[in-house]
């Protein structure tokens, strides 16, 4: 137990820092401004369908809050229904006793080699990495996830993780990783290339892994929302199953999916039903999967959950439509957050779940931000993802303490806005740069401030702020 | 008889940068028959303090808010953003009082008080609206500044592409991710430009100060006006173009 939490990636710099290198790289820049556009207007398209569609999402919202404030109890009965249909339930800590879990149950199976529906859950304590350490080989299933695996790479968006590359570099870790190599750099090739590539895995493997999309807590059913059909094989075939699930993944009864399973499609991928939704209960005797493990993970959310502002991005379904409309995203990519969920949700979920504002990394997140609040217009559980950036920034100012040249100068700036004499005094001062400037406009700020005129002039100091024009004017002349 | 009693609440960067927008706001709302004041008690509403994630200093000034502007029918703010400050973060803050509920961003006062569309404006020039994300977002303003841009005399409104998307200004954002904040100022200006506009304008000096700095800087030859100047402007007294 204990260790530092692998939801954010060891050895990523803060976020200004590999942004900087994220900007440069032409190819990301057009693959996500054509990528992001075009699911846009696509999920605003199916979301104005709905004549409902606000109401889903206070019922979304609800239904989560509900969840969240008796977790416990749901919890409990969740483990009771999986038990009582034959499955067994296994709870961990953290990302390591999760791993660990895991390990065991494919070790008593005698296999070193499973196929893995697509699971942010498992992505996110690292299981793939934890299992090829202790000679279990884990195949992603999913075509995305399979090109980021191939490629040695990271996921750069929840719903799509290989969503920074284009076909020819995809056509490239192909040729390189499979016996049988893609015909072309065509979707069609590509896609024939890989269902050749993991048939085989299907149809060997004895184990499988997966993640939940839902669970509900009345009848013990778990929940895995997929495209591509390959969730389906792997939730079907081996003769082994095992989930790794949050414990946030709840709802507490059957007729609670109407409402998820409305949202989630048309805010992921725009779609007004997702192709492949599957369902299971425990154990079906001669049916699928004779054994099946579901292991209940924490990993930072009873911490998160016990923060008032913070525990709504445990509401989270996943869905990425934050992703889609935020703008930082669209221009630096999903490395740049330096975690499996980038992008707003992750800015605000990562750095909770790490539950250390000392880590310089995770309290950049938070900042990522422009808190232009198009995040909240669009997510379908309203996470108010600027209310929690900003309070998450609040926690990271508290753990640098008072000392930062920033804390210092924003001391100076309330000082100021304290006296409106003072103030007044600082505007006259500060009209002095207007005889820095040329054409009404500074060119080159020194110090901090070259951040602005890097890319921007700033605007002189007038001679006469509003202020004293108007005591000159109207106050005095009164 | 007179007319209701409005405080002009200027913002700490319009009144210190931007004094032109003000003294704006001020002729427009007497031409339309309202008494003004400046109560000079007023600085900065907390925002940059507050988004920052300096809360103390932020609660301060949202008190001294409180007190500034308690007495007044209603208080009139030239900016989306601090106009949203004020209504949804202050009573967070430090409760609501009068203060708060008698805060309006200016295209919403003219609207919805004043309940007035033509102001009487003049402005002989090609416009591009960029809608601020706090005004669309947090205040809910609509197509407020729309319907009244579209009233002015010789105005010629093209539309923005991609107009809701942010400038990339975001307060200390602009500063703390730069590069991210450039590479989102570059694709608005991009749009601005496209649309042959003369002038772009929008509610918030805090935006156009980022989008014009980034204009300017390039030699477009694309001016930034506030919303309250094109408002203000009229045959008799016509905005003139700033040497900046």
């Amino acid at each position: 137990m204990g260790g530092r939490n692998p939801v954010t990636w060891l050895g990523s710099p803060a976020f200004p820092k590999a942004a900087h290198e994220a900007l440069a790289n032409t190819q990301l820049r057009r693959n996500l401004r054509k990528a992001t556009t075009t699911i846009r207007a696509k999920r605003a398209e199916v979301v104005s369908e709905m004549a409902d569609w606000e109401r889903l999402r206070r019922a979304g919202e609800a239904i989560k809050d509900d969840v969240l404030a008796n977790l416990d109890t749901y919890l409990v009965r969740l483990e009771e229904a999986v038990t009582a249909r034959g499955g067994v339930v296994h709870w961990a800590r953290d990302a390591e006793e999760a791993n660990q879990i895991v390990l065991d149950l494919i070790r008593a199976e005698g296999t070193d080699e499973v196929v893995k529906v697509k699971s942010m859950a498992t992505a996110e304590i690292g299981l793939n990495e934890a299992l090829q350490a202790s000679g279990v080989n884990a195949i992603e299933t999913d075509l995305a996830e399979l090109i980021v695996q191939l490629g040695e790479d990271r996921p750069s968006h929840i719903l799509v993780p290989a969503i920074h590359r284009n076909r020819a570099e995809i056509r490239e870790i192909f040729s390189r990783r499979m016996t049988e190599k893609p015909a072309s750099d065509e979707p069609k090739d590509l896609a024939e290339a890989a269902r050749k590539y993991l048939r085989r895995k299907f149809l060997s493997a004895k184990v499988a892994i997966s993640g939940a999309n839902f669970a509900v807590a009345d009848t013990g059913s778990i929940v895995v929302v997929e495209s591509e059909g390959n969730g389906r094989m792997c939730l079907t075939l081996p003769e082994t199953l095992i989930t790794v699930m949050g414990i946030e993944k709840l709802v507490p009864t059957w007729q609670d999916l109407e409402v998820f399973l409305q949202l989630l499609p048309r805010s992921s991928t725009a779609e007004r039903m997702n192709p492949y939704t599957s369902v299971w209960m425990g154990v079906t005797p001669g049916d699928g999967p004779q054994k099946f493990h579901l292991v209940l993970l924490d990993n930072g959310r009873t911490a998160t959950l016990a923060d008032k502002v913070g525990r709504q991005a445990l509401r989270c379904i996943r869905c990425s439509a934050c992703l889609n409309v935020c703008p930082v995203y669209e221009r630096t990519g999903g490395h740049s957050y330096g975690s499996v969920y980038p992008g707003p949700i992750g800015a605000i979920l990562a750095p909770q779940l790490v539950g250390d504002m000392h880590d310089k990394q995770a309290a950049s997140l938070p900042y990522a931000s422009s808190l232009c609040g198009a995040c909240f217009e669009v997510c379908p559980v309203r996470i108010n993802i600027p209310e929690v950036l900003t309070h998450l920034r609040a926690e990271a100012v508290e753990a640098k303490g008072k000392r930062t040249p920033e804390a210092l100068a924003m001391a100076a700036a309330a000082w100021v806005f304290a006296d409106p004499k003072r103030y007044e005094a600082t505007q006259k001062a500060g009209s002095l740069s207007r005889f820095l400037a040329r054409d009404g406009w500074i060119k080159r700020i020194p110090g901090p401030g070259a951040k602005w005129t890097d890319s921007r002039n700033a605007p002189a100091v007038p001679k006469e702020s509003f202020r004293t024009w108007w005591r000159r004017n109207r106050v005095e002349r009164s | 008889m007179s007319g209701p009693r409005v405080a002009l609440f200027a913002t700490c960067l319009t009144d210190t940068l931007y004094p032109d927008t003000a003294k704006d706001v001020v002729r427009l709302l007497e031409r339309l028959g309202c008494e003004v004041d400046f109560p000079l008690g007023q600085t900065c509403c907390g925002q940059m303090h507050f988004n920052t994630g300096y809360r103390d200093h932020a609660r301060k000034l949202a008190e001294s808010y409180a007190d500034v502007f308690a007495e007044y029918d209603y208080v009139v703010a030239p900016s989306g953003s601090c106009s949203a400050m004020v209504r949804d973060i202050h009573p967070d803050l430090c409760g609501t009082g009068p203060a708060v509920e008698h805060t309006y961003e200016l295209s919403e006062f003219i609207i919805d008080v004043l309940g007035v569309e033509d102001v009487g404006a003049y402005f002989p020039h090609r416009v591009t609206y960029h809608p601020t994300c706090h005004s669309l977002r947090m205040l809910g303003v609509g197509d407020r500044p729309l319907r009244l841009l579209r009233a002015v005399r010789g105005l010629e409104l093209v539309e923005l592409p991609l107009a809701e998307q942010c400038c990339g200004f975001g307060g200390t954002f602009a500063l703390k991710n730069s590069e991210t904040s450039t590479a989102m100022l570059a694709d608005k200006m991009r749009n601005v430009l496209d649309t042959g506009a003369q002038v772009l304008c929008a509610g918030d000096n805090s935006c156009l100060m980022h989008i014009g700095g980034g204009l300017s800087r390039l030699k477009t030859g694309v001016q930034t006006v506030h919303l309250a100047s094109i408002l203000a402007s009229t045959e008799e007294e016509p905005w003139a173009a700033a040497t900046r």
